[in-house]
């Protein structure tokens, strides 16, 4: 370990949702962790001092949903250009989805991840291992020996798990390691051929539709399962009004269900694909204007306890292709906070300290990780974000290899300034 | 109006129609058809009258005009065609243009090159006009945002069929005078059917009611969004329609539970000389082709005194050469 140098913050507004903070406080890190909280902190030799006057101050950010893509499409981006996004856009932590090629459905391919995240250096990489062996749906992989690799949870992402009796073995399996199942919910079946929302804007292009339901009846037999047998479950990517009404309801009756928004289930809708624009081509698919302002409600009522980007990083040449032949997703690393910012804060839907709840507190408890808070003697993960600032999301400066992003252009307001990782600045915008 | 041969000699202007006094002024600048959902009421009545204008040379002992000599037109057939792609041909001959002819089943990822570069290789030889068939909804928005040429849409996926749709209303305007109030069943698979599209958007902005039917599994309630009414019985829609445009049955359907069988499709929605005599006397059968004789068309039907499947095709060679001319001359995007 390199020696690291203490960091003082001063002057910054403190927020850590964990803690319920909201304050103007000082923060000294030292030794990779939270030394000091309070006001007017003493200078301490030889720390760097980082002025936070109008800035806010919390725990590192977390992306519990990325595609690193490493293993086997490296030329899409790496562990290292994932990490390096994922700093520039205030994110210490990502967890990394293993629908890699090949899968990451064993312990010796979540070690290789972790070792690329090391040589990285730049943000913390959480890998997650497939539920299943090769994520077909079939057998269980050797979820045990992947946590003891350093796995932090399980998810067949990209598909869903489409066999009940599977699904019930995971949940009970990876309950009795406390490891949360994050699911894809995508019933495989109806509108397999779907490219975008069923209904009226798939009609008028004359694309194959992906209807709600067909999120909606694996959630609901997810949850029917996780009454049953136990264990914890996280919903990926929620895209329906009906969804969120089925998570509110099955935390009210206790249920151990987490879930995930994403900004452009949070922004964007289905109307955007009328330009036959594959970078509107989404797995779940972008919805209807209620499914959106449905989403948004349940984000900001904590149905919805995180948000995450599903940064999927494509080729040129591929999202070039005709759209129903492109592949899904798209990348949003660098932009995620303002775009939340936009949706979620401009909409007066939410405040920060709850919309850093959502980055922080929210996905580290989903994940059952002691990180995300800023009490003293946490790991110190730090992000300072200028809430005020101003600016036009520009891909082409972006550290991501890909560039498939439909907010180029985008004036957003909210950015980090500053990524601590463990005590380490990995990121600092540069003055201008 | 302005004679397509006397606008040839300027073509750096874009075409004067005013053939009609409802299109009085108007000037067409369109450099692609795309889909008949982009087009005002006032741009397909213009190809309309440009039709019109154009069918006559088909009655001329030499049946050219020199409207778009010099001109290149590339036929991009990705997917298979018989009437479409010998009617474009021929309506770019009878321009006068230069025809190139380019045929590849399968998509073009299948191909290995994308369709982006077939099109840009193609464009590269010096094409004007780019007509493009191709199996997914959509490929002709890509290739109108990534080349110079115009684009004329010739069926994309499940999307639309512009000049299929345009010789359709353009045989109702001829036979029936008009299309404002007039009644228009369509029927059959019309979630999957590119021509439906394209009808109701334009039967719809030029006032005429359209009516969908086939099985819920075929017609999605959806299609109301596009402003068609929506019925399941064949025998209660006829006898209060102008026109009844029968759709292809696509036998691929089946396998996927669409309809359970021929026999029982053909029961339900299949036009015979029988259900047609609860039909009005004069009313108007129309049918894309290929037609799968007696299955939703009986012969006696699709050769009968209503009627109008010869004159369709004959009308598509006046229409396609009025879209070719027309985006020739058109400037914007």
């Amino acid at each position: 370990m390199p020696e690291t140098r203490d960091i003082l913050i001063k002057n910054g507004r403190l927020i850590d949702p964990a803690s319920l903070t909201d304050k103007k406080a000082d923060v000294l890190l030292s030794g990779g962790k939270v030394a000091k909280i309070g006001s007017r902190l003493p200078a301490v030799h030889g720390a760097e001092v980082i002025d936070a006057a109008g800035k806010i101050v919390c725990p590192g950010l977390i992306d519990m949903h990325v595609h690193c893509r490493q293993p086997g499409h490296e030329e899409e981006e790496t562990i290292a250009t994932a990490s390096a996004a994922a700093v520039a856009g205030g994110f210490a932590t990502i967890v990394a989805m293993p629908n890699t090629h090949p899968v990451l459905d064993n312990e010796a391919a979540i070690e290789y991840v972790i070792r690329l995240a090391k040589q990285a250096g730049l943000a913390r990489v959480l890998p997650a291992g497939a539920i299943t062996k090769g994520r077909e749906g079939k057998e269980l992989a050797e979820m045990g020996s992947m946590l003891s690799a350093g796995a932090v949870a399980f998810t067949d992402d990209g598909d869903g798990v489409a066999s009940s009796s599977v699904m019930q073995r995971a949940l009970q399996y990876a309950g009795m390691f406390k490891a949360t199942i994050m699911q894809h919910c995508q019933d495989p079946d109806l509108g397999s051929k779907g490219v975008m929302n069923s209904g009226a804007v798939a009609v008028r292009l004359g694309l194959a539709g992906v209807p709600a339901v067909s999120e909606e009846i694996m959630l609901q037999r997810d949850l029917s399962l996780l009454a049953h047998a136990g264990g914890r479950y996280h919903v990926q990517h929620v895209s329906t009004a009906g969804s969120v009404r089925m998570i509110r309801a099955a935390k009210a009756r206790g249920l151990a269900v987490t879930a995930e928004a994403t900004p452009h289930h949070l922004l964007l809708t289905e109307a955007a694909c009328s330009s036959y624009d594959p970078n509107y081509k989404m797995a779940p698919p972008l919805r209807t204007v209620e499914d959106v302002q449905a989403v948004r409600e349940g984000v900001a009522d904590g149905a919805i306890d995180s948000v995450a980007t599903d940064h999927a990083p494509h080729a040129a040449e591929e999202k070039e292709l005709e759209f129903a032949l492109a592949p899904n997703g798209i990348i949003a690393l660098e932009c995620a906070l303002g775009l939340y910012v936009k949706a979620l804060l401009e909409t007066g839907l939410m405040n920060w300290p709850a919309l850093i709840a959502r980055m922080t507190s929210g996905p580290a408890a989903a994940l059952g990780k002691s990180l995300g808070s800023l009490a003293v003697g946490a790991t110190a993960d730090v992000t300072i974000i200028d809430p005020e600032m101003r600016y036009t999301v520009d891909i082409a400066s972006w550290r991501s290899k890909s560039r498939n992003c439909p907010y180029n252009g985008w004036p957003l307001t909210a950015k980090a300034v500053c990524t601590i990782v463990e005590g380490q600045v990995k990121y600092r915008a540069t003055a201008g | 109006m302005s004679t397509p041969r006397a606008s040839a000699k300027n073509q750096q202007r874009p075409v004067n129609i005013t053939g009609t006094t409802a299109l009085e002024g108007f000037v067409w600048t369109r450099r692609h058809l795309l889909g008949l959902d982009d087009l005002s009421s006032q741009e397909i009545l213009a190809i309309l009258d440009t039709a019109e204008s154009f069918r006559e040379v088909s009655t001329r002992s030499i049946k050219k005009v020199p409207a778009l000599r010099g001109k290149v037109v590339a036929n991009l057939f990705f997917e298979d065609s018989t009437r479409t792609r010998m009617s474009f041909t021929l309506a770019a001959s009878r321009l006068s243009a230069d025809v190139l002819e380019f045929s590849a089943k399968g998509s073009s990822v299948a191909k290995g090159e994308t369709l982006r570069d077939t099109a840009r290789n193609i464009e590269a030889m010096g094409v004007d006009t780019m007509v493009i068939r191709h199996s997914q909804s959509g490929a002709p928005h890509l290739l109108a945002q990534c080349l110079k040429t115009s684009v004329v849409n010739a069926g994309d996926g499940q999307h639309e069929h512009p000049t299929q749709g345009l010789l359709d209303i353009f045989t109702i305007r001829q036979r029936l005078g008009s299309i404002a109030g007039k009644r228009v069943a369509i029927v059959g698979d019309i979630a999957h059917s590119r021509v439906a599209r394209s009808n109701i958007f334009g039967l719809r902005k030029l006032g005429a009611e359209v009516v969908c039917v086939g099985p819920p599994t075929l017609v999605p309630g959806a299609m109301r969004t596009l402003g068609a009414e929506i019925c399941h019985s064949l025998d209660e829609v006829l006898p209060h329609v102008d026109v009844i445009n029968m759709l292809r049955i696509q036998f691929e359907r089946i396998g996927s539970n669409l309809f359970p069988s021929v026999r029982e499709y053909a029961r339900l929605y299949g036009l015979n000389a029988e259900r047609l005599a609860k039909a009005r006397p004069d009313v108007l059968v129309m049918h894309p082709g290929p037609i799968n004789r007696g299955l939703e068309l009986t012969s006696d039907v699709a050769d009968g005194k209503n009627s109008a499947i010869l004159q369709q095709v004959a009308n598509g060679l006046a229409i396609r050469m009025a879209v070719l001319f027309l985006v020739n001359q058109g400037s914007q995007a």
